[in-house]
């Protein structure tokens, strides 16, 4: 009744084939985005900010990297934490030794680095497809830590083996609370969240479906697959780079090679398939899910519980809980929580009409 | 079943002129299965070529062969007078060779829009930066080749389900759908794999409709493989007949309805 889509006429074509064509919606984003730059800097407390909302954030933007690869252009890949490995430590290094490099220009070109060994990764997928694609991928998540681990100059021959991020410094003013780094991390995923609703609804975007629902129609039409495919991976493998370096700036500040490991990768995958294949949002909504719900049940194990149990025994618990989530949630909503999302948009639409 | 007789050719708005597509000799061969053999052809500027046949006569392994999708072991393509060697399926579509599938073979989780949009290919030039940050080129090509989406949308009398998921379709409107993807490339031949297989009467006329109309309006070249004797005796303007990959006949509507060979193979006299 109130959230509708009656009387909205759209009179050109741009006009219709706008990011967010409902005008609620357009609303509830704007003050949404606004809340989270204005408000929640000030009112969220520091474990929230740099426990959740800052990995959540920069996750989130691996998880679209992955989206791109696996939902949009249907390539099945793993090792996304691979190409977080190769942003982050990119960006230490370029930090390290180019002084004048603005923080935003070390981004870029870290997510470069990675799209460049993206695009390396990526060409097995001209030849398989499927799990044996999932294989081969699997080769740039062990390759990568490999390389690191195995050449002291990315760690700058550090003994331990563990390196410090430099603080992010931008225009001189250095970003070192939680509530200053975090607003960095919301920068920037809004910014690469728009460049990617644009290119998911244009020319871009069309490729990269055609390709992942019928390939030899694409090929038909003119599409090359080489090229979209390549590309595909150059662009996810940017955005797990980015994703990679704010994770390691803003969230772990020290890390070694094998933070990133094979099980962040499936964390990244898991929250793609939770959150909607083939959607912007999913990614979001899938991170939060994958982020959350081991800390909801902690709370929730420790409230019932207390000190009653042992901790070890919650935990494995809080495990299994997950993991039964998991399954749930694919067995009755396979499309992800876009999807439910989109079944609660239609409901509204027609509340209180029809229920 | 009748269509509106084909229109006498002095009234064509684009009157049958010069060879467009010529295949000469071509064989085709998977491990031992002979597909093609020895298949000679061509297609004229603006007509509607017909190719018939039993199954497995090798029709859609020849529209195969002239976009590229297979390589024939032996034999020539020539496009408007030019040689081609090695045809690709990207080649085809620079060339403005389009196509529909027998196995309708649309992008599933597309929206109809997107379906005949992806169509545009050829006529998208942005580079991904252009469209990632919206830059005029991109939002140029984008309105035009909507401008040129929605003429088709129109043409088709689809406008209805221009936002659904094409996997939600019924199959005539998929076909149909189908049809518009390839129109929307502008193709100057447009290659058409049994494109009223599986429909109903109506669906059929409305589909001849389209490809007359698409004939006459573009001067668009067909080629179209066809079951329904009724439909090819009516729309094409000649029509060459494959049986186990020989051509068995070769001529108009009524010269191919006369002749032996393909009574026999029609009747399925023993070879
Ligand atoms: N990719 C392929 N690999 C192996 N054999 C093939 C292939 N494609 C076609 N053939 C064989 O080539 C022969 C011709 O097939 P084709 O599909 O061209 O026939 P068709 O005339 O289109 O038949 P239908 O009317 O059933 O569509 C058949 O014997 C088929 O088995
Ligand atoms: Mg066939």
């Amino acid at each position: 009744m109130y959230y509708r889509q009656a009387g909205q006429f759209y009179t050109t074509y741009s006009q219709d084939s706008r990011i967010i064509p409902v005008r609620e919606d357009r609303w509830i984003i704007y003050v949404v985005v606004l809340a989270g730059f204005c408000l929640v800097p000030f009112f969220a407390s520091d474990y929230w900010l740099s426990g959740i909302l800052i990995p959540w954030l920069a996750l989130s933007l691996v998880a679209l990297g992955q989206n791109i690869l696996m939902g949009y252009t249907g390539q099945l890949s793993l090792g996304s934490a691979g190409f977080m490995a190769a942003g982050a430590f990119a960006c230490y290094n370029i930090e390290l030794r180019i002084e004048w490099m603005p923080f935003f220009g070390s981004l870029i070109l870290s997510g470069i680095i990675a799209a460049m060994i993206g695009i390396v990764f990526g060409l097995p997928s001209l030849r398989v497809r499927g799990l044996y694609l999932m294989v081969a991928t699997l080769a740039s998540q062990f390759f990568i830590i490999w390389v690191i681990d195995k050449f002291g100059w990315f760690k700058n021959y550090d003994s331990s083996g563990i390196i410090t991020a430099q603080d992010i410094v931008i225009f001189g003013k250095s970003f070192t609370t939680p509530a200053e780094e975090y607003l960095v991390c919301l920068f920037v995923c809004a910014v690469m969240t728009v460049i990617a609703l644009n290119m998911v609804r244009g020319s871009v975007g069309r490729n990269w479906m055609a390709v992942r629902d019928m390939d030899v129609a694409a090929e038909v039409m003119g599409i090359s697959l080489l090229k979209t495919k390549l590309q595909a991976f150059a662009i996810s493998s940017f955005y797990c780079g980015v994703g990679g370096a704010l994770f390691a700036f803003a969230f772990l500040k020290s890390m070694e090679p094998v933070a990133f490991d094979i099980l962040l990768s499936f964390r990244i995958l898991f929250m793609v398939i939770i959150g909607g294949l083939g959607t912007i949002i999913g990614c979001y909504l899938g991170a939060g899910f994958i982020l959350l719900m081991p800390v909801f049940l902690n709370i929730f194990f420790h409230a019932v519980f207390g000190q009653a149990v042992d901790a070890t025994l919650t935990s494995a618990l809080e495990q299994v809980i997950f993991g039964v989530m998991i399954i749930l949630f694919m067995i009755y909503q396979p499309l992800g929580m876009a999807r439910i999302l989109e079944i609660m948009q239609e409901r509204l639409r027609k509340w209180p009409f029809k229920i | 079943m009748s269509v509106s007789a084909q229109a006498e050719p002095a009234s064509r708005a684009f009157p049958i002129g010069e060879p467009i597509l010529e295949l000469d000799s071509i064989s085709l061969r998977f491990g031992g299965v002979k597909a093609i053999t020895d298949v000679s052809f061509d297609v004229r500027e603006h007509e509607i070529r017909a190719i018939i046949g039993p199954n497995g006569a090798g029709k859609s392994s020849m529209l195969n062969v002239i976009n590229g999708l297979y390589t024939p072991q032996e034999g020539n393509i020539t496009f408007r007078g030019q040689r081609i060697d090695n045809m690709t399926p990207a080649k085809a579509a620079s060339l403005g060779i389009s196509r529909t599938f027998q196995n309708i073979a649309l992008f599933k989780r597309m929206s109809v829009l997107d379906n005949i949009m992806a169509g545009r290919t050829l006529f998208s030039h942005a580079t991904f930066l252009e469209v990632a940050f919206q830059l005029p080129r991109a939002r140029r090509e984008e309105r035009q080749n909507r401008e040129k989406a929605e003429e088709i949308i129109e043409f088709l009398e689809i406008e209805h389900i221009r936002k659904t998921t094409v996997s939600q379709l019924p199959y005539g409107l998929q076909k149909r759908v189908e049809l518009g993807r390839a129109l929307a490339a502008e193709p100057q031949v447009l290659l058409l794999d049994e494109p009223m297989a599986g429909m109903n009467v109506e669906e059929k006329q409305d589909m001849c409709r389209f490809v007359l109309d698409v004939n006459d309006h573009y001067g668009t070249t067909f080629v179209l493989i066809e079951h329904d004797m009724g439909v090819v005796m009516d729309i094409s303007d000649r029509v060459v007949v494959l049986d186990y990959g020989k051509t068995i006949g070769d001529g108009t509507p009524d010269e191919v309805r006369n002749n032996q060979d393909v009574i026999d193979a029609y009747l399925g006299v023993a070879h």
